[in-house]
């Protein structure tokens, strides 16, 4: 059965903004009262809070039963396309992978959710030793020598990493003031060194895709603090010469950081060490199998060498060789401090660990070596489709994902990218384009991972292939798409950017329009 | 056996006759022909020191509950443990909506297939948005901490300065990581407190007050817990100066303390996890960041914004406002950047919001500086313990002072309250040593006049050295 003659059509609920279904007097949930005996002793303290720090009446929040509550949000719920709910391979550079709900029922249990972070070292012991060992694992999956997994996310371990190449030169007294990385690279390559002050340089790919060597010959000098670079990057194509790369950088004095943000198609294959890094990253919640959670929770597990170790933010946990006791390890000499509220995103943390359990070392080979086969078969799907062409590395196997050009789609019909995108929520689909700037011209970004089946990857090409044939026979039925989605077609993208127009907030929008979108006279 | 031949339930491709079909579809000859861009000398040819995997899931769970099983959650205890990170009450629906697939394993997903996730985010924001009594709400940044740190990233770029000043009575690890954010362009400053009081030292403000400061952030309550009751005095200083007022708060407060507009905050933030999510060993947390609807403010935000959008067939739609803003689009000349931070945590506080209601959030906030002023005067009667510690009022935490009478010290306490099953209060000698021999103890709704009146006797036996 094709995606395409399902017969799809998502929920649409027309859901109305909560603050239109509220009701006065309702309760949602009531709250514990102090006892008659507190209340006695003490009366009512607020009143020794001085009058202008009281609050004055109360908050205008939405008055709901409970069943009205969960029903709203129940709604929502089905109003959203989680992973588990498709075939989420058209979010590229996202790995968005099998979640396994044994990991839900870990983290969901007191054992972890209970946990204050300032209990008793003794009395945490199971938890310290989860992050001590996924310390261990991720040391043999980068080659590199430890591991914080502070930072909440991958964008936030590329910070610290230019936090760590900051520190370091200072450590050093070296003045280096430029921080070098690639246009495939990820946005946040650039865009977190320039809020640690560094110039931030990017080498652009020949027409091939590939970074020319020579290329960062002309870049890289003394004034280079680190090379920050994606690989494989956003294309799926990896960086052959990477190792050159790491040690012109190195021979000019300079850092290597790894995005490894999604590793999913070299697991076991290929690693950080190997290819010269001295920092590395992994985001837990892509190739670690941690649910996405709308746009995080994440968490981005930061890998060093030795000789950057001490640089890490704290605490690490450590081990009494002993006693076998787990404890929380502050004393790192040029520690950069805290990145995050204490020890990072411990649900992410015991997910990856126990994903990485069920899996073990030859099972984290198979996730790369299944994610790569789907994506080269994926690849070849695509390639029988007419309109669509996967720029570069002519000829070349891709690893994990490609991005796609609908150039000739666009050029034959006039339908583009951002029209299929709609498109593809018809079928019960996403579907992402690209990071910015759009090198690739009309793209989209396919990343299967080793989640789905065969016959899984061939329904999501029918439904590009079928988007495809109507965009050359009825392309206004694309550009006026979608149809059986949740809510008809957003035209006007004013609303959007104009400050005027803008509501961030039902009382924001309240504020500015009447009845529906209808602006409020202000003369 | 060849461990690359094991059909794994994560991995329905590890079938081994459907990767022959499919390597001959493609005209490939193996799977390690599609690695052939990686050069030799960087193929990992040993094999990773992690153990075999417990294949099966009930192996597993074994595994996971032996590991889980050495922990002892503040759930089978009585915990006083706060200090930003507190237990209270999650009403069942909060985790019902969290664990949904559809809120769970959703990510990036267009307004149109993942419009429910749009909608919960703005919904979020609107609530919090009554809360903090503003206009605008970003979509959650990591945490509290990182709220703050870039709330006065905001203010420098609002105001084109380049100094920012913090309390000293801040959470030193709330220091750390704004300073942290704030280097190296921003220098910042520290402000004292009065030991006496825990309120900011009016006299120090001054002193460090001027044209060049950006910003100042205070919290409401601070990490002392106390009502910096000085606040309308401090914003006022600020704006005189040409500053802005950052304010941090904890919105499960807010049903009884003012919003900080009221006394001048140009920039509110906070840490969410108070708002119906677990404390998860300090890894469960959502930062937020208002301010007024103003082109100047809303143009500085590094995080998502959402927005409210007309459709074709009249419905709600929503998108990202001001998306020429943010690192997606413009990569290095971006506000800071933005990536995955923490949105189911911002869907989670919505709901609780949503059930709290205007009511339920008076009512907790009632509750809760009831049983805290309780437990603090009863502590107080004790010989040798000074509670609360700092003349002002509070909300949910307070400081409770052992002199040489009581003949313990902090720690002492401590590990004495631990043999008796009570995780006492964070330690503040090493971090505040000007305060003495003190713990800072936080008690919320959660904490019934028998679990407060067992703290005392506890406290009173162990001064007693019974």
């Amino acid at each position: 059965m094709n995606g395409k003659e399902t017969g799809f059509h998502q929920a649409r609920w027309n859901e109305p903004v909560i603050y239109e279904r509220t009701s006065p007097g309702e309760r949602g949930i009531l709250v514990p009262e102090a006892e008659e005996e507190i209340k006695n002793r003490v009366g009512d303290v607020i009143s020794r809070v001085p009058k202008g720090m009281r609050r004055k009446g109360t908050a205008n929040l939405p008055e709901m039963g409970q069943s009205r509550v969960l029903q709203h949000y129940l709604r929502l719920a089905q109003e959203t396309l989680g992973r588990d709910l498709n075939i989420d391979v058209g979010q590229g550079t996202c790995t968005m992978k099998y979640n396994p709900p044994i990991n839900e029922a870990f983290v969901t249990t007191s054992k972890i959710a209970d946990l204050h972070p300032l209990q008793d070292e003794g009395t945490v012991q199971g938890v310290l030793e989860i992050i001590y060992r996924l310390d261990q694992f991720m040391r043999e999956i980068s080659g590199l020598d430890r591991f914080s997994f502070q930072p909440g996310g991958g964008s936030h371990a590329i910070y610290t990493m230019a936090a760590m190449v900051r520190a370091y030169f200072e450590e050093k007294r070296e003045n280096r003031n430029e921080i070098v990385t690639t246009l495939f690279s990820h946005p946040s390559d650039a865009a977190a060194p320039r809020l640690k002050g560094y110039k931030v340089i990017i080498v652009p790919a020949d027409e091939d895709g590939f970074v020319k060597l020579s290329s960062l010959e002309q870049v890289v000098s003394e004034r280079t603090a680190a090379l920050f670079i994606t690989n494989p990057e956003d294309t799926g194509i990896f960086n052959p010469h990477i190792r050159q790369f790491t040690d012109l950088v190195h021979a000019a004095g300079g850092l290597c950081g790894y995005d490894q943000a999604n590793a999913n198609g070299i697991l076991g294959i290929t690693r950080a060490r190997e290819a010269g890094f001295d920092m590395s990253f992994f985001n837990l919640h892509k190739t670690f199998a941690s649910p996405h959670g709308c746009g995080g929770p994440g968490s981005g597990a930061i890998g060093v060498t030795e000789e950057l170790a001490p640089f890490l933010p704290v605490p690490l946990i450590s081990r009494d060789e002993v006693s076998g006791r787990y404890s929380l390890n502050y004393d790192l000499e040029h520690t950069i401090g805290k990145v995050k509220d204490y020890y990072g995103v411990i649900p992410a943390i015991v997910r990856a660990y126990a994903w990485i359990m069920s899996l073990g070392a030859d099972g984290l080979r198979q996730v790369a070596r299944v994610a790569v086969l789907n994506n080269n078969y994926l690849l070849h799907k695509m390639r029988q489709i007419k309109g669509v062409d996967a720029p570069f590395a002519p000829g070349e196997h891709r690893l994990e994902q490609v991005r796609y050009s609908w150039e000739k789609l666009a050029n034959d019909t006039g339908v583009v990218t951002t029209d299929i995108q709609r498109r593809v929520a018809d079928f019960g689909g996403h579907y992402w384009m690209s990071h910015e700037p759009w090198v690739v011209p009309q793209p989209v970004t396919l990343e299967p991972t080793e989640s789905y089946s065969k016959s899984e990857l061939d329904t999501y090409a029918s439904i590009l292939e079928h988007i495809a044939r109507e965009a050359y026979e009825d392309p206004g039925l694309v550009k006026g798409s979608p149809y059986n989605s949740t809510i008809g077609i957003m035209a006007d993208h004013s609303y959007l950017d104009d400050p005027k127009k803008w509501a961030i907030t039902w009382r924001g929008y309240r504020r500015k329009y009447r009845s529906y979108f209808e602006p409020v006279d202000r003369s | 056996m060849d461990k690359d031949k094991v059909v794994h339930p994560y991995i329905p491709n590890s079938v081994p006759r459907v990767q022959k079909e499919m390597l001959a579809e493609i005209g490939a000859k193996s799977i390690d022909e599609l690695y052939e861009l990686i050069p030799d000398d960087l193929l990992f040819k040993g094999k990773l020191n992690i153990p075999d995997g417990y294949q099966d899931e009930y192996s597993l769970r074994r595994h996971m509950n032996e590991l889980m099983d050495k922990n002892t959650p503040t759930s089978e205890k009585l915990s006083f443990l706060g200090g930003g990170c507190s237990p209270h009450y999650v009403p069942a629906i909060c985790d019902v909506i969290n664990s949904r697939s559809e809120f769970l394993t959703a990510y990036a997903g267009e307004p149109y297939e993942d419009h429910g996730r749009f909608q919960a985010l703005f919904e979020f924001a609107s609530m919090l948005g009554e809360l903090v009594d503003m206009d605008v709400v970003s979509v959650p940044t990591y945490d509290g901490s990182q709220a703050a740190a870039s709330a006065l990233r905001m203010a420098c770029r609002i105001t084109g300065r380049k100094t920012v000043i913090i309390p000293r009575s801040l959470n030193p690890d709330r220091a750390s990581i704004i300073r942290n954010y704030c280097y190296p362009q921003i220098e910042v400053l520290t402000i004292d407190y009065d030991v006496r009081s825990g309120l900011i030292d009016m006299e120090d403000l001054k002193n460090k007050m001027s044209g060049r400061v950006a910003g100042i952030y205070l919290e409401n309550p601070s990490f002392f817990g106390i009502v910096e009751t000085s606040a309308k005095k401090i914003a006022d200083l600020a704006h005189e100066n040409g500053a802005l007022c950052v304010v941090g708060v904890d919105p499960i407060s807010l049903g009884v303390l003012a919003p900080p507009p009221q006394y001048g905050a140009d920039i509110v933030c906070g840490e969410l996890q108070s708002l119906g999510i677990h404390m998860n060993y300090g890894g469960a947390r959502g930062g937020f960041i208002a301010s007024a609807d103003e082109e100047r403010i809303v143009s500085q935000y590094p995080t998502r914004l959402f927005g409210i959008v007309p459709t074709v067939d009249k419905a709600w739609g929503f998108g990202d406002v001001a998306w020429e803003r943010t690192s997606f689009a413009r990569r290095e000349d971006s506000k800071e950047y933005v990536g995955t931070m923490a949105a189911l945590w911002g869907i989670t506080a919505g709901v609780y919001l949503a059930l709290m209601g205007p009511q339920g959030m008076a009512d907790v906030g009632r509750t809760i500086m009831q049983r805290s002023a309780y437990a603090a005067m009863e502590l107080g009667k004790i010989e040798g313990v000074t509670s609360p510690a700092l003349k002002a009022p509070f909300f949910q935490e307070f400081i409770v002072n052992l002199d040489d009478d009581a003949g313990k010290t902090a720690c002492d306490m401590n590990e004495l309250l631990l043999d008796r099953g009570i995780y006492g209060g964070i330690d503040l000698s090493r971090i505040f040593p000007e305060l003495g021999e003190s713990l800072m103890l936080s008690v919320t709704e959660v904490h019934t006049e028998q679990d407060i009146d067992r703290l005392v006797r506890s406290v009173r036996q162990i001064v007693e050295g019974r």
